[in-house]
């Protein structure tokens, strides 16, 4: 894959407590929900998922991209799109900096094309790990790319969403990315072709708000965050605390605003079946 | 008399100095015209001064006086025949958006916007111009019936942002966005929209996706309020006023930008002080605009619409 050499090989940190003892860093990893102690081999195996009580930590666009895609089928789009900095600001470039040497990536977004169980569709997939995969011009052009592709093409769309929302360094500008992967979906459609988004942990504000939440099947992870305003930002609104799964993907799902909700290692065959149902033989 | 702001204080001194002037000059008979006329001219100065050369932040003020006429305000002043409609059909009516049926000179519209209220107690009422998802709703019935009546689309954004609360989110803010978006992309009626006040993200976007957006010129529209801003990135609300300066979010800088099309100039010192002129500023834009677009077909409406947005900061990027 293309992308294995922009990228180095992660782990997650071993968590503080750990330090003292003999243990190679990188082999372990405590589950933030139930605590368990994890090898990390064990946990790559698993989908990344806790074996012990199935809370799903975060993926990065590359081992998404590897789970879901068809092995040696992915051809990555725009890949060599810098971010832009419309505002000159030298915190933001710094910051930009840091999130690519951090990622492994030009953006927060990874597009491309590919099969998922033998069914060609345009990928599109965004990387927590890159400024909280928040929306700014590169990241919406490249979806907006992206999704004017499958059009081209013929082909469903499937976006894996996560992030904290719009970019505010890009101001405005980063705020007309909704409409502008919006009006790109809206042709989409018109052409009768499937989009699937995918919610994953957390998808809120400007993208929950635009692109994510208008799939014709949305589908999310378990627990996985989904909103428009922030936890936090609702707690200081109404000056108390929220219920337990406030705004989880199972919360969710109850007030029908999901299809369904698809563990991990069931998600390719799951997204396998959907674009199935949707496939049209070539006349 | 409007309450008056911090930067505005020089000139409120000179002008209570002309008028006790004026009353020492009546009751005591003198004749005071000079030194009136000389104070005068430097009132005229200071107002040039202050009100030319605003600052981001003062304009945030202005855009959030309590007595900036608000969407109400303009639809009393442009539209004849007002008729307004309630509720979403799904849940409930929202007090925070307004909307309804009225005519614009002569021609049968459908016009809809934020409310914010004049005092606490409708501010309260009205949850100060933050939609909940209901209002969203509300906006995108009126206009697909609008679609249906082929009647043009007058969108007033005046929100600080849409409201971030349980009930909200429960009835799925984040998807009552994004469906507004996704309704007014396609929408086969002239659409326009005006900043009148805050246009403050995702809940202004969704009454802004125009094909024309334009902007009063003490208007502000941005990502995220100034003080959101200044608590994240600076770690310190306080700070809102370099913010408001670094996030580029007035009337001129949008403009620059290419995200408005055009400007609409305010009376001295912002349209509070004068809301018929205001008004009446408004609606020559409005004209202008409207009659420009009832000219597009409307198959090629959505593409000019399409191609509008795919534009704005489709600056292309250095690549490797």
């Amino acid at each position: 894959m293309v992308l294995e050499f922009f990228r180095k090989q992660k782990y997650i940190t071993v968590q503080q407590e750990l330090e003292g003892r003999d243990i190679p860093e990188g082999t372990w990893v405590k589950c933030d929900r139930c605590g368990e102690i994890l090898f990390n081999k064990e946990l790559d195996k698993n989908y990344k998922v806790c074996k012990k009580c199935g809370f799903h930590f975060r993926l990065n666009a590359l081992e998404r991209i590897k789970i879901t895609v068809d092995e040696g089928s992915f051809n990555e789009m725009d890949e060599g799109l810098l971010p832009v900095n419309p505002f000159g600001l030298p915190e933001y470039e710094k910051k930009l900096a840091l999130a690519r040497e951090k990622s492994g990536l030009n953006e927060a977004v990874v597009t491309g094309e590919g099969t998922v169980g033998g069914f060609p569709a345009i990928l599109v997939v965004m990387d927590a790990e890159f400024m909280m995969a928040s929306m700014g011009t590169i990241v919406g052009e490249k979806i907006t790319r992206a999704v004017e592709a499958a059009v081209r093409d013929m082909k469903p769309v499937i976006i894996f969403s996560a992030s904290g929302g719009a970019r505010m360094q890009e101001g405005i500008i980063s705020l007309m990315q909704m409409p502008k992967t919006v009006a790109a979906l809206a042709r989409l459609g018109d052409a009768g072709l499937l989009y699937i988004s995918v919610l994953t942990d957390p998808t809120t504000g400007g993208v929950s708000a635009s692109f994510a939440a208008l799939g014709d099947i949305i589908v999310a992870e378990p627990g996985a965050l989904i909103g428009f305003a922030g936890p936090r930002v609702i707690e200081q609104t109404i000056r108390q605390k929220l219920p337990e799964g406030f705004q989880r993907a199972e919360f969710l799902k109850q007030h029908g605003f999901v299809d369904l909700i698809v563990h991990r290692p069931q998600l390719k065959e799951t997204l396998a079946l959907l674009l199935e149902l949707h496939h049209r033989e070539e006349k | 008399m409007p309450a008056i702001m911090e930067f505005e204080k020089p000139l409120q001194e000179l002008e209570n100095k002309i008028s006790e002037l004026r009353n020492f000059a009546q009751e005591k008979g003198i004749d005071l015209t000079n030194e009136i006329s000389i104070l005068e001219n430097r009132a005229r100065e200071v107002k040039a001064s202050i009100y030319g050369n605003l600052n981001s932040w003062q304009k945030v003020l202005i855009a959030r006086h309590a007595e900036r006429p608000n969407t109400l305000d303009y639809i009393n002043c442009l539209f004849t025949d007002f008729v307004e409609l309630h509720g979403d059909r799904l849940f409930s009516d929202d007090p925070a958006v307004i909307g309804g049926i009225g005519r614009f000179g002569g021609l049968a519209v459908t016009v809809l916007g934020h409310l914010k209220g004049k005092d606490t107690k409708e501010n309260l009422a009205r949850n100060f111009g933050m939609a909940h998802p209901e209002g969203y709703r509300k906006a995108m019935r009126l206009m697909k019936q609008a679609e249906k009546f082929k009647r043009p689309v007058i969108c007033f954004i005046d929100t600080p942002g849409a409201y971030c609360g349980m009930g909200a989110e429960e009835r799925g803010q984040f998807e009552a966005i994004a469906k507004s978006i996704s309704v007014m992309v396609t929408l086969q009626v002239p659409v326009i929209s005006v900043v009148i006040g805050e246009g403050g993200s995702g809940g202004a976007i969704a009454f802004g996706v125009s094909d024309r957006i334009l902007m009063l010129e003490h208007a502000v529209y941005s990502v995220i309020s100034p003080e959101g801003y200044a608590s994240i990135l600076f770690k310190d609300a306080a700070r809102c006023r370099e913010a408001a300066e670094a996030m580029k979010i007035t009337a001129q800088d949008l403009f620059e930008l290419g995200v408005a099309d055009k400007i609409i100039p305010e009376p001295a010192g912002g349209a509070h002080r004068n809301p018929e002129i205001a008004a009446k500023n408004v609606g020559a834009a409005l004209a202008e605009m409207l009659k420009e677009l009832l000219a597009v077909p409307a198959e090629n409406l959505i593409n000019l619409r399409y191609e509008k947005f795919r534009a704005i900061g489709g600056l292309v990027s250095n690549s490797i």
